[in-house]
């Protein structure tokens, strides 16, 4: 990890009154600061090391660290006040939506199940009997992600929050719905079948950075002129994933 | 030269091992004093070089796994050879280190360059005699102990019988017979039925150095537990733990994260552990599980600078903590190359440096002084100046003098008390 010095304070000493709740002037600040720390810590769980199996430590302590800024977020309530505020609402969709595509597909490429420390909930012995096309399937790999994303997002004030969820997801089943089955079909069709040998995967995966994956999905929300023809393999695997993803849930 | 990773000296300390991030072990042996220069007491100078790792592909889960010697420990000397293990990630290694400086001449079959003697030209029998040669030093592994661990290895400590040995990952640690390598016997497993509900791991672990049957381990919630073998063959239940209750005042986001303990050394004597967190470095008495009995502050003015560092990772950092021969002074790392020392009787302590710019061979080292707030005093650095790339991780102290051996990224420096 390259160190890139002390270039932000986060807690450190300022304090910027923004003043909409009385009586605790500090109290905007300290949530921003703390959204911003959830922030990090969901982008720094994500960061995978494609070629070496990332810090089990690291991960869990990071994990850790999210899972309590959670639940003093529920405790207090704040969460309601930070997502009527227009950038929180933006931040979270963002945040669900990058998150999950990003998170699913990178774990099905590497055939990984669960969250980036749950990788190594395989058995050493169970993995003896694990071919190449069983790494494509995200049956229990969604779960886990997803289950994190769930408990970071589901336990607050449900209707709001799960609406800017639900709304991710529902975007999602229009945009495939709108398109005749026999498109999907040709979809599925063309895929290169090398592209599920795991190496073919790999390197696919690793040609494409995060934005290529919220580049695809924003392709999908506008469905008027994407012809299935002209979508680049990447989109094909992301169209794979997500529609595992449904299967799912 | 490639990154250090680790640094022991040996139990004479006679000689001193270096692992790298590129798999290889350096040894070095201290020089003979001689007597016609008093003054100039022995000086370490590579001894044995090899390649002890090499990288692996894990090809089940399309993964590298590193060469990067993550410990070495030394086995006591029990012939003219010396032993030691060394592991990576996945592998832990026994090495036989040998010398040779005589070698066999006279051979009846052979002659000098290895090429068989045409056998009607022998007339005469010989008896090989042993000629002095050049010394040679030869590093062979004997044992290889593989696929034991599904996790990544953190610790490895030799026990006091001399016939077995742990091996620690995240979530596991293993026993092994120096003899067996097919086998290992499983003593502690911390793995939840359901990896989403996993929230600490094993950081480090280290065998009691008398009582072979004691070990502790210490994890990523800042908590050590001391194992007995004799009362099961999984040792899941702990005889003590040992944890010190949160400091309201200064709890924070990051308080979990510092304080995962990176080490824990036992004393010589036994009867201390010593642990090392983010920010400090605690003694523990072994009968007070309550609370540790000295806590010493290494960089306290980090406090302050938590965010920025979970943001550059730097707050995952696991620098290692050491005892000295007596256990009076306890020595750990910190950044911009410095590291320190605690004195625990004096309670007085010192901050140096391991830098060749800041200081000459044979100088002796200044104490450095880092600043807190506020006016710069001429010789003192600033919080923000700090060089938070030269942190030092690995640090070793001799066993019965004061000579230390302190690893400054791909540096090795060796320091020692000035003679008079």
């Amino acid at each position: 990890m390259f160190v890139r010095g002390l270039k932000r304070k986060c807690f450190d000493g300022e304090e910027d009154i923004e003043g909409t709740l009385a009586g605790i002037k500090a109290i905007p600040s300290y949530n921003l600061q703390r959204q911003s720390l959830l922030d990090m810590s969901l982008v720094k769980l994500q960061l995978c090391h494609m070629l070496v199996e990332p810090n089990l430590c690291r991960s869990v302590l990071i994990a850790n660290t999210v899972r309590q800024i959670q639940e003093e977020m529920t405790q207090d309530g704040t969460w309601q006040m930070i997502n009527t505020q227009s950038t929180g609402q933006a931040s979270l969709d963002r945040l669900v939506s990058t998150d999950i595509l990003c998170r699913s597909s990178r774990d099905q490429a590497e055939g990984k199940h669960g969250p980036a420390y749950g990788t190594f909930s395989k058995d050493f012995e169970s993995d003896q009997a694990q071919d190449s096309s069983e790494t494509m399937s995200t049956a229990s790999a969604v779960q886990t992600p997803r289950n994190l994303q769930s408990n970071v997002w589901e336990m607050e004030s449900p209707q709001e929050n799960k609406g800017n969820f639900q709304k991710s997801l529902d975007q999602i089943f229009e945009t495939l719905e709108n398109k005749s089955p026999n498109t999907v079909e040709d979809l599925f069709s063309e895929v290169d079948n090398s592209y599920y040998d795991l190496d073919t995967m790999l390197t696919g995966m690793m040609s494409n950075t995060k934005m290529g994956h919220c580049d695809s999905l924003e392709t999908f929300s506008s469905p008027t002129n994407t012809a299935p023809n002209s979508n680049c393999k990447s989109d094909l695997n992301d169209l794979d994933h997500i529609v595992e993803i449904l299967v799912e849930s | 030269a490639d990154i250090i990773s680790t640094v022991e000296f040996n139990h004479t300390g006679e000689l001193l091992a270096t692992g790298d991030k590129g798999g290889r072990v350096v040894i070095f042996q201290r020089e003979q004093e001689s007597k016609n220069q008093p003054h100039r007491r022995g000086e370490y100078n590579v001894y044995s070089t090899f390649q002890s790792h090499e990288p692996e592909f894990d090809y089940l889960k399309s993964l590298e796994i590193e060469e990067k010697i993550n410990k070495i420990r030394w086995l006591p000397q029990q012939n003219a050879a010396y032993f030691l293990l060394s592991t990576n990630d996945k592998t832990v290694k026994l090495w036989k280190v040998s010398e040779r400086d005589k070698r066999p001449e006279g051979y009846n079959l052979k002659d000098e360059d290895g090429r068989l003697r045409d056998p009607s030209m022998i007339t005469v029998l010989r008896v090989p005699v042993l000629r002095p040669m050049d010394l040679m030093v030869e590093a062979t592994p004997r044992r290889v102990f593989a696929n034991a661990h599904t996790y990544h290895i953190n610790s490895i400590s030799v026990n006091s019988d001399y016939e077995t040995y742990m091996s620690a990952d995240d979530l596991r640690i293993n026993l092994w017979n120096f003899e067996i390598t097919n086998q290992s016997f499983n003593i502690v497993d911390i793995k939840p039925a359901n990896m989403e509900e996993l929230t600490e791991v094993i950081t480090a672990a280290e065998f009691h150095p008398h009582h072979c049957n004691t070990f502790v381990y210490s994890s990523s919630k800042g908590t050590i537990r001391l194992c007995d073998m004799r009362t099961a063959a999984l040792c899941d239940r702990h005889a003590k733990f040992f944890e010190e209750p949160e400091d309201p005042s200064n709890r924070s986001f990051f308080s979990e994260i510092i304080s995962s303990i990176s080490d824990v050394k036992f004393s010589h004597s036994g009867r201390y552990i010593m642990t090392r967190d983010y920010l400090t470095v605690k003694v523990w008495d072994l009968n007070m599980e309550n609370r540790p009995i000295e806590t010493y502050q290494v960089h306290d003015y980090l406090r302050s600078k938590l965010c920025s560092l979970y943001e550059n990772d730097c707050i995952f950092d696991k620098f290692e903590c050491v005892w000295n021969g007596s256990d009076s002074v306890i020595m750990t790392g910190s950044y911009n190359n410095f590291f320190r020392m605690f004195d625990r009787n004096t309670k007085r302590d010192v901050t140096l440096e391991a830098s060749r710019e800041n200081s000459k061979p044979r100088a002796i080292l200044k104490p450095r002084k880092v600043c807190v707030g506020g006016k710069r005093r001429k010789d003192e650095i600033s919080v923000d100046s700090l060089d938070f790339s030269k942190k030092i991780l690995h640090t070793a102290w001799h066993p019965s003098e004061n000579i230390i051996a302190v690893a400054a990224t791909n540096n090795l420096y060796i320091f020692q008390d000035k003679v008079n």
